[in-house]
């Protein structure tokens, strides 16, 4: 909780004025501790479909408290997470079993409460209803993550055939408070999953994880936070941000590779760091970009290739060096590209910069299969409006505007960030390939 | 005597070098060198890492900096259980630094360790006069009021003068820039050649710069992120236009453009086995074979101050069964142009060669395409005891570039130094 207003409206007072004044009342979210559970509390599992027995059973093994039937009415404890499988509704007259469950115990949920809605992939379906009451289910989720107060928040997660098995990491993901800033999202989960992680709070212990951009800002907290889950971390970023870069390497154990990654031979150089050094590479996160902000009518052409080379062409060629580097890749290897919001919704005077993070998008849907192939997977995070140097550095009112228009009305945090893309990068998230997932509070821009 | 083992050059690293009252005005030397050590330790993994030995100095200190290195690694990323030694040989101080690791290394004291450099121009320590200094002194001893009456009756404005260093040699009193100006004249030395030479140095470090050469042998320190003495876009009608500022200042030959200016900087370089060095996945780089030092009479005016060096590398030669010309690179410390070109001269010249350094034949001359190839002092600057490291670290990297050497990868280091020191060094791929 870093911003001025959310500090003043959840002092006693300042809550009182806000209400009277019908102004957004931010929550502070609840965000993930090592060691402490999961959840803060027990967890319903309702709706009807092949996902409810496998998941309640994943659920207690996670050691949650699972429960299955609503408590009684009388009965005032709060859930901490509401999960609903909706993999059973085959037609719209059957939807009618999200109101049954939700009408009464939308208000059970507590702060900072999860509700996921499990859901079958309708791209896959052929009957034209059921295939409808799929795809409803991402309007329904999207409306309720907009009715959630005090830092809940609602996504869908679709489920392909045959990819029943890939749930679990989705589930601890969103469940957890790593997802504090991840809500009115669809996260499909193409593919069942292979892998098993032994120490949940250490998904990445053993693995090596490169990161770009890694001197400051997101791409620093994305370092500190794969260390912190585990990772050796390669921290990539200009020669000329070496000595913040060393900052950050020294602090989290890895080394530091001061690179420009839109040098031709930077793949190379990158590829020969990491063989020599670490013997292999299990993470590539594609953090390094930059912004050169003019409307298009006063963009020179500089502009442009600067922020398309770094942020798309750079990128791409990263990622096909360590893919043509026969002995570099590890077992479980994970691409995470960084798109944004923007891309998605686009912005005035980032034309430069919204082309290259839909690019993004397009590269890691065009990517998934060739990871695959690899028992890999790639996939892209777009933040929306995050609190870093360089939003503190706009305009009072664009800045507030940034912050509120969601459903958490806040700013995200970079650890925010961190958190999806470690998430994307555990080596039993295999069931997700090919995704962008919004990591935005569920902003209005672009959604 | 169980055999020898070898020193392996596995990684450098410095700041960018400043000119005096620039970049670093306000840093200090423990600042500046917990940067270098940092950097070094950030690129090597080595962060929370004892190492056996941590050996390095400077050569304008504080006296509060007598302990400089250890505090320095206290400050940096290395583990608080790394020893670490001062060592002071004016600009010779971080080679000899990164030689007493290699030799520990070499008998099997330690295993891994690094040797290093710093010096700020710029945070010079500044003292009090010794009248005033000798005062003070005798007032920490002084018992009865009377005594301080007395002591205080000796104060005169002109204690209020502080010691301020100065480039000078003590026993001469003369600058080092004036003692090379005998050398520059005695051996002839043209303004046109060492204008030459600087220009030379410069474009070769701009080059090597544009090149991603330092990539991975500097870290940026304080919003620099280059050696800001580098004048890519000097030309020889630039420097020819400049005033003697040492010699005579009508006919003398030596001018600020091939002098090396006041310099802050640091510079560190890590050495191990090579069995450390497989262990934790670094690469060697080279391999500090041998060295050798010798000093010369310049207070009777038997010898130049800078020229020690020209007698350290017949010996060293000697030793290792070599010649002067059994090198694929030349490291010549660029103090002035015209002390490499005198130290070039002096190697050529056949009488010379006979009188002072008792050779049969003269060493001969040696390739200037191999001489300083990325550029030196004269384009970086010369923070004195930072510069040893610098070209240990540059040499090792130079060597572990290619693979076609003629002699299969071998460098001459060779530096000069204050009070008539020199040392030189042979690292080999």
């Amino acid at each position: 909780m870093s911003d001025l207003y959310s500090r003043v409206v959840n002092h006693e007072y300042g809550r009182k004025v806000a209400d009277l004044l019908g102004l957004p009342t931010p929550a502070e979210l609840r965000r993930h501790v090592p060691g402490e559970p999961p959840l803060t509390g027990p967890v319903l599992v309702g709706g009807d479909g092949d996902l409810s027995t496998p998941v309640v059973e994943l659920l207690r093994t996670a050691g949650l408290d699972v429960h299955t039937e609503p408590a009684d009415p009388e009965h005032t404890a709060r859930y901490a997470a509401l999960v609903f499988d909706a993999t059973g509704m085959r037609d719209s007259t059957s939807l009618g079993g999200l109101h049954e469950f939700f009408h009464t115990m939308i208000r059970r949920l507590g702060g900072s409460g999860r509700i996921v809605v499990l859901g079958r992939a309708p791209e896959a379906i052929d009957d034209p209803a059921a295939h409808a009451a799929q795809r409803s289910l991402e309007g329904f989720v999207r409306a309720i993550g907009k009715e959630l107060r005090a830092g809940g928040t609602a996504n869908l997660v679709t489920v392909a055939p045959g990819a029943d098995d890939g749930i679990a990491a989705p589930l601890r993901f969103l469940l957890s408070g790593r997802s504090a800033y991840v809500s009115g999202q669809r996260l499909p989960v193409v593919t069942s999953s292979t892998t098993t992680v032994a120490d949940l709070d250490r998904p990445h212990a053993g693995r090596v994880a490169v990161v770009t951009g890694a001197a400051r800002g997101i791409g620093e907290s994305i370092a500190r936070t794969l260390a912190r889950d585990g990772a050796t971390i390669v921290g990539v970023d200009l020669p000329s941000s070496g000595d913040a870069l060393a900052g950050v390497v020294n602090d989290v154990g890895g080394t530091a590779l001061q690179l420009d990654i839109t040098a031709d031979d930077a793949g190379e150089r990158l590829v020969d760091h990491v063989r020599t050094r670490h013997g292999h590479l299990d993470v590539l996160v594609n953090n390094a970009g930059i912004t050169r902000d003019k409307t298009i009518a006063g963009m020179d052409r500089r502009q442009w290739d600067m922020v398309l080379g770094v942020n798309l062409t750079a990128m791409e060629s990263l990622d096909r060096a360590v893919l043509d580097a026969d002995d570099v890749l590890g077992d479980t290897p994970r691409i995470v590209c960084l798109s944004s919001m923007n891309g998605i919704a686009g912005a005035r005077g980032q034309t430069n910069y919204a082309t290259s993070k839909a690019g993004v998008i397009g590269h890691v849907a065009a990517m998934a299969d060739p990871l695959a192939d690899r028992d890999g997977t790639i996939n892209a995070v777009a933040p929306g409006f995050i609190e870093t140097d360089m939003t503190e550095a706009m305009p009072m009112a664009s800045r507030e505007l940034g912050r509120r228009l969601n459903s958490l009305s806040q700013g995200g945090l970079p650890v925010d960030v961190a958190e999806a893309i470690s998430f994307l990068a555990w080596p039993d998230a295999d069931g997700v390939n090919g995704t962008t997932l919004r990591v935005c509070g569920q902003n209005l821009l672009g959604a | 005597m169980t055999q020898l083992r070898d020193a392996a050059i596995v990684a450098g690293n410095r700041i960018p070098f400043a000119r005096s009252g620039t970049a670093y005005a306000r840093a200090s030397n423990h600042d500046m060198l917990t940067a270098a050590l940092d950097g070094l330790v950030a690129r090597t993994g080595l962060a929370g890492a004892t190492l056996g030995e941590v050996a390095g100095g400077a050569v304008l200190k504080h006296s509060r900096d007598f302990n400089l290195v250890r505090e320095a690694v206290l400050a940096s990323a290395l583990a608080d259980d790394t020893p670490a030694f001062d060592v002071q040989k004016a600009c010779d101080t971080s080679l000899e630094a990164v030689l007493a690791v290699a030799n520990k290394i070499r008998v099997g004291q330690v295993d891994v360790g690094i040797g290093c450099g710093v010096d700020t121009t710029s945070d010079a320590p500044m003292g009090l006069n010794d009248d005033l200094r000798h005062l003070l002194l005798a007032a920490q001893q002084a018992n009865e009021p009377v005594d301080f009456v007395k002591l205080a009756g000796q104060l005169r404005p002109s204690l209020l003068k502080p010691d301020i260093p100065r480039n000078a040699e003590q026993a001469t009193g003369l600058s080092m820039g004036e003692h090379q100006a005998i050398t520059t004249a005695e051996w002839g030395v043209s303004r046109e050649a060492q204008d030459q030479l600087a220009l030379r140095s410069h474009q070769r470090l701009a080059a090597a710069w544009d090149d991603g050469f330092f990539d991975d042998l500097v870290t940026p320190f304080l919003g620099l992120d280059r050696d800001n003495n580098l004048r890519p876009d000097s030309t020889l009608e630039k420097l020819s236009t400049l005033k003697p500022v040492f010699g005579d200042r009508e006919t003398g030959t030596m001018t600020a453009g091939n002098s090396t200016p006041l310099t802050d900087g640091a510079a560190a370089v890590l050495l191990a086995t090579p069995d450390w060095a497989a262990d934790h996945d670094l690469p060697v780089l080279a391999r500090l074979v041998d060295a050798e030092s010798a000093a010369v009479d310049y207070v009777h005016g038997h010898e130049g101050l800078l020229m020690a060096p020209v007698y350290a590398v017949p010996r060293l030669l000697a030793r290792r069964g070599l010649t002067l010309q059994d090198f694929d690179l030349y490291e010549i410390h660029e103090a002035f142009a015209s002390t490499v070109l005198a130290t070039m001269a002096a190697w050529e010249d056949e009488e010379f060669c006979h009188d002072r350094l008792g050779l049969d034949a003269p060493l001969g001359s040696i390739d200037r395409d191999r001489l300083n190839v990325n550029g030196s002092s004269l384009a970086t600057g010369h923070p004195f005891a930072a510069t040893g490291a610098r070209i240990v670290a540059t040499a090792a990297k130079l060597l572990a570039e290619r693979d076609d050497f003629e002699h299969g990868g071998r460098a001459l280091v060779s530096i000069c130094a204050a009070g008539g020191n020199g040392l030189v060094a042979i690292l080999e791929k």
